[in-house]
């Protein structure tokens, strides 16, 4: 079986889309006050990294630009001035899966590091790809055991149409993209200059 | 390695080295899982688990339970004792009665060696050995390794010494098998007539001085004395036997080393095992049955979903 493999997202283009999310991120969360940011093993901690070095320096500009402003108590966000990193945690679903018996090769499990209670959180959930929706299932399974969190949100780098299996949806996409079942979408994010988004199509 | 290559857990040497790590890497999750507040997963809801015993149990059965009730399983529970084994029915017709009511996998403990075995060759689900006779106990050689693992960081080169009846030990043997698997170095250490004839053949070494075992290992094993198994006298009294094979608080001042001390469970207290060392913080005997839970989880787990079960 011969596979092709095609660039749809450069590593600049990339660079774009992580700062519109931070920026997304940053909008609908004043302050980060009670929001926690959790990827999901493995590939969405990946992402997760990502997103955090581009939000890190956004929010390190922001200071800035308030110290210019002078008195920080009318300055900002809905009032509040002080923006904190939002905490980040790390969650494995493989013990959630309903699929294990559907696949040939066996999953392995990852560690699960949430260093925090859930209780009346903003949790953003942040996966690389959604397709069919079954892994976002199993991670809300398996976040609910930790805690009772007071909304969940979803975010992808890249939303696959027209295969999603369950009413799960992103509240926060990078690209969305039309694709055939027989392709695969995979994000590189070691690639020598920079990150980028593949679109692999088999043949055969 | 992602999968195990045998349906059935009866014995240790069913595993390869990379087959115990994989188990090793799966019980680290499912420890985490047992110290959650919700300390349960999902995974194994659509499978039914019996646990038959045709021999008397409390830790084993318990953890094998826990095990099963943390990975959302059904569990049927048997004992022999009150059942129609009693009324002279064979373990075939047990067991085959009880998968008729539409049960997945069997946990087998039973008082002969070979009884898991010989119903791998009868029946068609995956069956775990919780203990056959005097053959073999592979938990608990895994949950043994495992507690090794990670009180020491690797079980690579490290000395284990075990102490005590050898020759009616499924434990001993077991654990000889994982250990030198995972490439340990194995001593055994008990009264001449509770060492099997030849096992030296098995790459142990073999003494009956604890003082010199002690010197030699990291850690020490100690094994209950099973008088419900031994039908003649192998020492002339349990004093005795203290006296000689008994691990104190004395013994292991006299030696300038740390030692992790060991135990199987259930402990004769002051018999092969003094309640001071016990109790003591060299002592990871507590850590041994959490970690079991942990290991019966991923052996569980690592049998259920072998991709080889996909109709």
């Amino acid at each position: 079986m011969s596979t092709e493999s095609r660039v749809i997202v450069q590593p600049t283009h990339l660079t774009l889309i992580l700062q519109r999310l931070s920026e997304e991120l940053l909008e609908r969360h004043p302050g980060f006050h009670n929001t926690v940011l959790i990827g999901l093993q493995p590939r969405g901690v990946f992402f997760l990294n990502r997103l955090t070095t581009v939000l890190q320096a956004r929010i390190s500009g922001l200071s800035g630009e308030m110290a210019v402003v002078g008195d920080a108590s009318d300055a900002g966000l809905n009032g509040d001035a002080h923006v904190n990193m939002p905490a980040q945690g790390a969650l494995d679903v493989t013990f959630y899966r309903d699929d294990f018996r559907h696949r040939t090769e066996p999953l392995s499990a990852h560690a699960t590091q949430l260093p925090f209670s859930l209780e009346g959180k903003k949790v953003v959930l942040v996966d690389d790809v959604l397709f069919t929706g079954r892994t976002i299932r199993a991670g809300l399974d398996a976040l609910l055991d930790f805690g009772r969190p007071n909304r969940v949100e979803l975010m992808v780098l890249v939303s696959r149409r027209f295969r999603q299996e369950f009413p799960i949806h992103p509240d926060y996409y990078g690209i969305e993209v039309n694709t055939h079942d027989d392709e695969r979408v995979r994000v590189c994010w070691d690639e020598p200059d920079g990150a980028q988004i593949t679109l692999i199509k088999s043949n055969g | 390695m992602k999968a195990l290559s045998h349906p059935n857990l009866i014995s240790i040497r069913d595993l390869s080295a990379q087959e115990i790590e994989l188990v090793f890497f799966t019980a680290d999750h499912f420890k985490e899982v047992i110290n959650r507040p919700i300390k349960k997963v999902p995974s194994l809801r659509d499978t039914t688990i019996a646990n038959l015993f045709f021999e008397s149990s409390t830790r084993t059965r318990l953890s094998f339970e826990l095990a099963e009730k943390r990975l959302s399983a059904d569990v049927v529970n048997f004992s022999a004792s009150g059942s129609s084994v009693s009324k002279g029915e064979t373990l075939i017709d047990t067991v085959r009665n009880i998968l008729a009511m539409k049960v997945d996998m069997v946990v087998m403990r039973h008082p002969d060696a070979g009884a898991c075995q010989f119903l791998t060759r009868h029946i068609d689900c995956p069956i775990v050995n919780a203990g056959d006779g005097a053959h073999e106990h592979p938990t608990q050689a895994l949950l043994d390794a495992f507690s090794i693992r990670e009180k020491m960081g690797s079980v690579q080169g490290k000395r284990v010494a075990i102490f005590g009846d050898i020759l009616h030990s499924r434990v001993a043997l077991s654990n000889i098998f994982c250990l030198k698997a995972l490439g340990a170095e194995v001593m055994l250490c008990g009264p001449a007539t509770l060492m099997p004839r030849g096992i030296e053949e098995l790459g142990v070494g073999v003494t009956n001085k604890v003082r010199e075992a002690l010197e030699w290992c990291d850690v020490a094993n100690v094994l209950r004395i099973q008088l419900e198994r031994q039908q003649t006298r192998y020492f002339p009294s349990l004093r005795e036997y203290t006296r000689e094979f008994g691990i104190n608080r004395k013994v292991l001042d006299e030696i300038k080393k740390e030692i992790v001390i060991m135990h199987p469970g259930p402990i004769n207290r002051g018999v092969e095992l003094s309640s001071d060392v016990a109790d003591s913080g060299r002592s990871i005997i507590l850590q041994q049955v959490e970690n079991g839970v942990a290991i019966r989880m991923a052996v569980l787990y690592l049998l259920a979903t072998r991709p080889q079960l996909i109709e």
